[in-house]
């Protein structure tokens, strides 16, 4: 077996500035108040994962799951320990980001494609795939601007969804589109767990995690609390909490 | 799950890459970064493109009748050349200068989400404004024509070397400056001041040999010391120069001496900062996250 990610005692500490000119701070220390406090966003997590494993990362808001993403995809760089990958990443992250309103939904096609590591050939030879995915008809050529804001999360998606990659990232957010495109999605994101692609999926969905995942990490406060089984991180990460059964994830709308 | 695989293999690494190779290695994203800022520059506008042309020709206008009719700036030969050979490429420095600075803010939705070089914005911009320096480059040139101008290769060569010192010494201070824009953005806004003190530093609205008479030759030295100066001389060597009556003459008595070893060292001194730039950036880089 290879290992895929491996995350070795990462830390990730955050300043929080309560003032931010220097008259404020001028004041605040006057007064003695608290100019600026720390926090550990991720706090000495270690995981490894394999090629091939799809993994789930859960934890309640403010856990510090979009903090370690951004570590894991190369954004940020942790304080301490260490995050390192092999092969190339892809995935629904930032999907749509960098579009630019006045250039055409084919034009920005090629641009987000670059932008999620594609070269021109690769661009071009799925090209018919991603507009076909996209399925936004006539407006393929008009600006991106004017496209509603299903048809712009569309393209997106159909352009990172079709990004070849040895880890393929998932994060939160992916109740996009009608249901047909959900289906499209959870189709092609099923094609992609069967390649045997490294799956990182981040999520509030547990329907989604349980579908997707094989194992399941859980983060509290920045710290990993929880890596093992799905079914029974789910149970940790709702021991505790008084969930309302008269509200099921489907009434509340789940991802995909 | 427990695993029993091997310890992590030499193809593990830190999942993003960084420094000016890298925006050099994806060359085919920056192009297309260079082309969605050109391109949506004048989209929706009738006349396109031709503002690019109109935004100069106005402006050497404003400055040659301002300079050359109302104040009456005899002592200088063809005095619209001898301003608008120096502002080409005054305006792509301070472009870059400017635009660079802001470069990382105003992609702030790629640069806090996806592993790019983010070195690749304060670089597309200053390639940006290279294509922009064209237009007023051609427009200079069909008006040097008019004054009796034919090119020579030594001007041509002193051209290229101006327009590849203001390419280095912007990259390089809009490098440092796009991180510490995004650090504190009152940089942003010393760049706006300095970018408007700068066309006063240059040997453009006035002639060089003022420069003598009024503070000395000691002073020229120090003046001389600034690469923008170096620049303006080199480009008035080469469209300036040849419009004049005399041009010899012209050479002789409106230039400093070794111009052309000037230009060199400053290129050199530049491609240094480039590297400290480098260095710079890539120190300050991990806290820009948090910060934007």
């Amino acid at each position: 077996m290879t290992t895929s990610i491996l995350v070795e005692n990462a830390t990730k500490m955050f300043t929080i500035h309560y003032h931010r000119t220097l008259k404020q701070k001028a004041v605040a220390m006057a007064r003695r108040d608290t100019l600026k406090e720390h926090f550990l966003a991720i706090d000495d997590v270690s995981f490894k994962v394999e090629q091939g494993e799809s993994i789930g990362l859960m934890g309640l808001n403010g856990a510090g799951k979009s903090t370690l993403l951004k570590m894991v995809i190369g954004v940020m760089k942790p304080d301490a320990g260490s995050v390192r990958t092999r092969g190339r990443m892809a995935g629904l992250i930032a999907t749509g980001a960098g579009f630019h309103p006045q250039l055409t939904g084919r034009e920005n096609i090629f641009l987000n494609a670059a932008v999620l590591g594609m070269g021109e050939a690769e661009t071009k030879r799925k090209l018919d795939d991603i507009i076909g995915f996209a399925d936004v008809g006539k407006f393929l050529d008009t600006q991106v601007g004017h496209y509603s804001s299903g048809m712009h999360a569309r393209l997106g998606f159909a352009v990172a969804i079709h990004v070849d990659s040895d880890i393929f990232i998932i994060d939160e957010g992916l109740a996009v589109g009608d249901k047909r495109f959900r289906q499209k999605c959870a189709q092609k994101l099923e094609e992609i767990r069967v390649e045997g692609r490294t799956i990182f999926h981040v999520s509030h969905s547990e329907a989604a995690i349980r579908r997707m995942c094989d194992r399941a990490l859980v983060l509290e406060r920045g710290r990993l609390v929880f890596d093992g089984e799905v079914e029974e991180g789910i149970a940790f990460l709702n021991k505790g909490a008084e969930l309302d059964p008269a509200f099921t994830e489907d009434e509340l709308g789940a991802d995909i | 799950m427990t695993s029993l695989a091997a310890p992590a293999q030499p193809e593990l690494v830190e999942p993003s890459a960084h420094g000016l190779h890298e925006v050099f290695r994806r060359r085919y994203l920056l192009r297309l970064l260079v082309r969605r800022e050109l391109n949506a520059r004048f989209s929706g506008s009738l006349l396109g493109m031709i503002w690019s042309y109109i935004n100069p020709a106005v402006q050497i206008f404003v400055y040659w009748f301002v300079f050359g009719v109302i104040m009456d700036m005899q002592r200088t030969e063809n005095f619209p050349v001898h301003i608008f050979s120096g502002m080409v490429v005054i305006h792509f420095f301070t472009q870059t200068f400017n635009a660079g600075t802001q470069s990382i803010v105003r992609n702030k939705q790629l640069v806090t989400k996806l592993p790019l070089p983010r070195e690749m914005f304060p670089v597309a911009s200053m390639l940006v404004s290279l294509f922009h320096m064209f237009p007023p480059m051609l427009m200079l040139a069909v008006v040097c024509v008019a004054y009796g101008w034919t090119p020579d290769p030594v001007g041509v060569v002193a051209g290229l070397l101006a327009v590849v010192l203001m390419a280095v010494l912007g990259t390089s201070l809009a490098l440092v400056f796009s991180v510490a824009n995004v650090l504190f953005r009152d940089f942003g806004q010393v760049v706006t001041i300095l970018t408007s003190v700068v066309r006063f530093s240059v040997p453009m609205i006035y002639p060089y040999t003022l420069v003598d008479d009024r503070f000395g030759a000691e002073m020229v030295g120090a003046y001389l010391t600034n690469p923008l100066s170096t620049a303006v001389l080199l480009m008035h060597r080469c469209f300036w120069s040849g419009t004049t009556n005399n041009p010899q003459e012209t050479l002789q008595t409106h230039f400093p001496d070794h111009l052309f070893e000037r230009a060199g060292l400053a290129i050199l001194a530049s491609l240094l900062l480039l590297v400290f730039a480098q260095i710079f950036f890539s120190r300050f880089e991990k806290r820009m996250p948090e910060h934007l």
